[in-house]
């Protein structure tokens, strides 16, 4: 199936003032450092990571909200960072987002109908009516399994799950065809989550959306997605179908994320050991492969070279020396 | 047999009567000073009790009525023209109104804008108006409303024009800050990632969040404004005498000072009182609106 977006070595940087009043002394944050990545129209696409790996930067900038330092962002093939200004607003009516905190995604100012009903008046305000607008709103509401008396509430008066179906119905009302979620169930209770991420599969389901999840709940990711990215620092580390890499995890860094999940297997034993040590600086990454600092099986090669991300079996990629040096050698 | 247990939570709030709870709970000290200003300045003329501007040099220099010498009639004794103090400090009122609320709205208008402006494009709008902000700072108020009534010739108009100059870097300030943050809030990136323009974010989701402190602000500015329209007129360069005004009465008061001090007290004291009650009256709202100072 044809991608609906595709990301080429899309790189980030951002330039730190670090030192100096008058001869000012620059650093590069490397946020996000060569990232490829492509996801399938219907498919549900995760990125993990540790926090300041990365994942936030990339929806933001699939969002453009920041600019690109190098690298392509294509959207149904189309390049996002030179569409023209009629093109860039058609391009915010298909791509939307829902943020990890809904209290504060919300305007506390405006009431829920004009929170909802605003993306239908922005974009299709001169082709639809008054009415037109409202019906949709209320039919949205009711999508998200909200009562429709809900619409005149503010949003302070609400539950964080009912904030949350209130964004939802706010990002899915154009009917868009990405929706990127960023931690989009973290800030709920458990026993919400379940509910949210059910209304976002049928959603999807029944509005054949492209979800782009970024989260750092493993379990959930497991359980939601058909694709999966491990970020770490700036890069992927590990990528492919979500049964592929989670059956069978080949970097060491995967394979201690995963071990770090509290699975509630009875008699599992700790196969990996978990992380040693903490995310290396993104103002200063280590050379080489950025995990060779806090991974056990770290040769020289490692803190030379950096590894590239190869295809090791269909649909599964992983970037690490131990991985695929064995691979170059056969071939 | 039921048998109803009294305990402090059944007691319903409203009544355990506290001075405390009522204080904080409604603005009854800033009510009781700006209420009297109010209505004096927009029913004044319906009960004066004489013409504020009819002088009677025989009955100049009375001492108001609760003094030795005071007739009831002109209540709070007349000046050196005759001319009834009461009736004066209501007709002052509504000078010191007119000009402070709309000294204050127009120095408002252009302070919220060029604040949320500065604040939202950043770069070098933000850069150019901030420096003017901070330029004009660093001149006194005082001197640069005398400057202005000087230059612009004096009336009411003058004054207004002039405590907006002066008043709206207070605006810019405060507003830029506040749109600095609220910027960076989630509900302002997904207004902008659905499409809507600069002006909507401005208008729909910036603007209604900063009424509150725009409010406060402007409230506390009020007591400011009639300061400093006081004092200009005081020194000669805002309102002159056929018109009244407080600022207009202590000047001409100054000199019977230690005959009769009645003159320049009585308007010092509508002034002081006013001010006064504009400043609690905007620390009231602040503690209102600001949630993390609300504990009512």
């Amino acid at each position: 199936m044809a991608p609906v977006l595709e990301i080429k070595s899309l790189v980030k940087h951002f330039l730190f003032v670090t030192d100096g009043v008058i001869l000012r002394k620059y650093k590069m944050l490397k946020a996000v450092d060569g990232v490829s990545f492509s996801v399938d129209k219907g498919a549900c696409f995760g990125i993990a990571g540790e926090s300041g790996s990365g994942k936030t930067t990339i929806s933001r900038l699939i969002l453009l909200l920041e600019k690109i330092t190098s690298g392509k962002i294509l959207y149904e093939g189309k390049d996002i960072s030179k569409l023209a200004r009629k093109d860039i607003l058609w391009y915010r009516m298909r791509v939307q987002t829902i943020f990890q905190d809904a209290a504060s995604s919300l305007n506390p100012r405006m009431r829920v109908r004009d929170i909802v009903s605003e993306p239908l008046e922005v974009q299709l305000g001169k082709t639809l009516t008054k009415k037109e607008i409202m019906e949709r709103t209320e039919e949205m509401i009711r999508l998200v399994g909200l009562p429709t008396d809900k619409l005149a509430n503010y949003p302070h008066e609400l539950s964080g799950g009912q904030k949350q179906r209130v964004a939802i119905a706010k990002a899915v009302i154009l009917h868009p065809a990405l929706v990127i979620l960023d931690e989009p169930v973290s800030a709920l209770d458990v026993s919400i989550r379940a509910q949210i991420l059910n209304l976002l599969s049928d959603i999807q389901a029944q509005q054949d959306l492209t979800y782009l999840i970024i989260a750092h709940d493993l379990a959930m990711l497991q359980h939601v997605t058909t694709d999966i990215g491990v970020m770490y620092l700036g890069k992927i580390v590990e990528t492919g179908k979500t049964e592929n890499v989670f059956n069978e995890p080949l970097h060491p860094y995967t394979k201690a994320l995963f071990a770090a999940v509290p699975w509630p297997v009875p008699g599992r034993v700790k196969k990996a050991p978990s992380l040693k040590g903490e995310i290396g600086n993104p103002l200063d990454p280590p050379s080489g492969c950025r995990f060779h600092q806090r991974c056990e099986y770290a040769k020289r090669i490692c803190r030379e070279a950096e590894p590239l991300l190869v295809e090791t079996r269909p649909g599964h990629s992983v970037a690490c020396h131990k991985i695929n040096e064995p691979l170059w050698r056969a071939s | 047999m039921s048998q109803t247990v009294k305990t402090e939570q059944d007691q319903p709030i409203g009544k355990t009567f506290s001075f405390m709870f009522v204080f904080k709970r409604y603005p009854i000290i800033p009510a009781l000073c700006l209420l009297p200003v109010i209505i004096c300045g927009i029913f004044g003329p319906l009960f004066y009790p004489h013409d504020p501007t009819m002088m009677n040099l025989g009955s100049a220099l009375k001492p108001p009525a609760f003094l030795p010498g005071g007739e009831f009639s002109y209540f709070l004794g007349t000046d050196h023209m005759g001319r009834d103090l009461l009736s004066r400090l209501i007709e002052g009122a509504r000078i010191s109104l007119l000009i402070s609320v709309f000294g204050v709205l127009l120095s408002g208008l252009i302070g919220c804008s060029l604040g949320m402006l500065a604040g939202y494009m950043g770069g070098k709008a933000d850069e150019v108006i901030m420096r003017v902000v901070d330029a004009q700072m660093s001149i006194p108020a005082i001197l640069l409303t005398i400057l202005l009534a000087a230059a612009l010739g004096v009336g009411v108009t003058t004054i207004i024009v002039a405590i907006s100059v002066v008043f709206w870097t207070g605006y810019a300030r405060v507003i830029r800050g506040e749109t600095v943050s609220l910027k960076q809030r989630e509900f302002v990136v997904l207004a902008k990632v659905t499409g809507c323009s600069k002006a909507r974010i401005l208008i729909r989701h910036i603007f209604p969040n900063l009424i509150s402190t725009i409010t406060v602000l402007a409230t506390l500015q009020l007591g400011r404004a009639i300061l400093i329209e006081a004092s200009i007129t005081f020194l000669g360069v805002g309102l002159q005498p056929p018109d009244t005004a407080w600022g207009l009465m202590i000047s001409e008061g100054r000199m019977y000072m230690a005959t009769a001090w009645w003159i320049p007290t009585f308007a010092g004291l509508a002034i002081m009182a006013t001010v006064l009650g504009s400043n609690l009256m905007g620390d009231w709202l602040r503690d209102k609106f600001d949630p993390k100072l609300r504990q009512l």
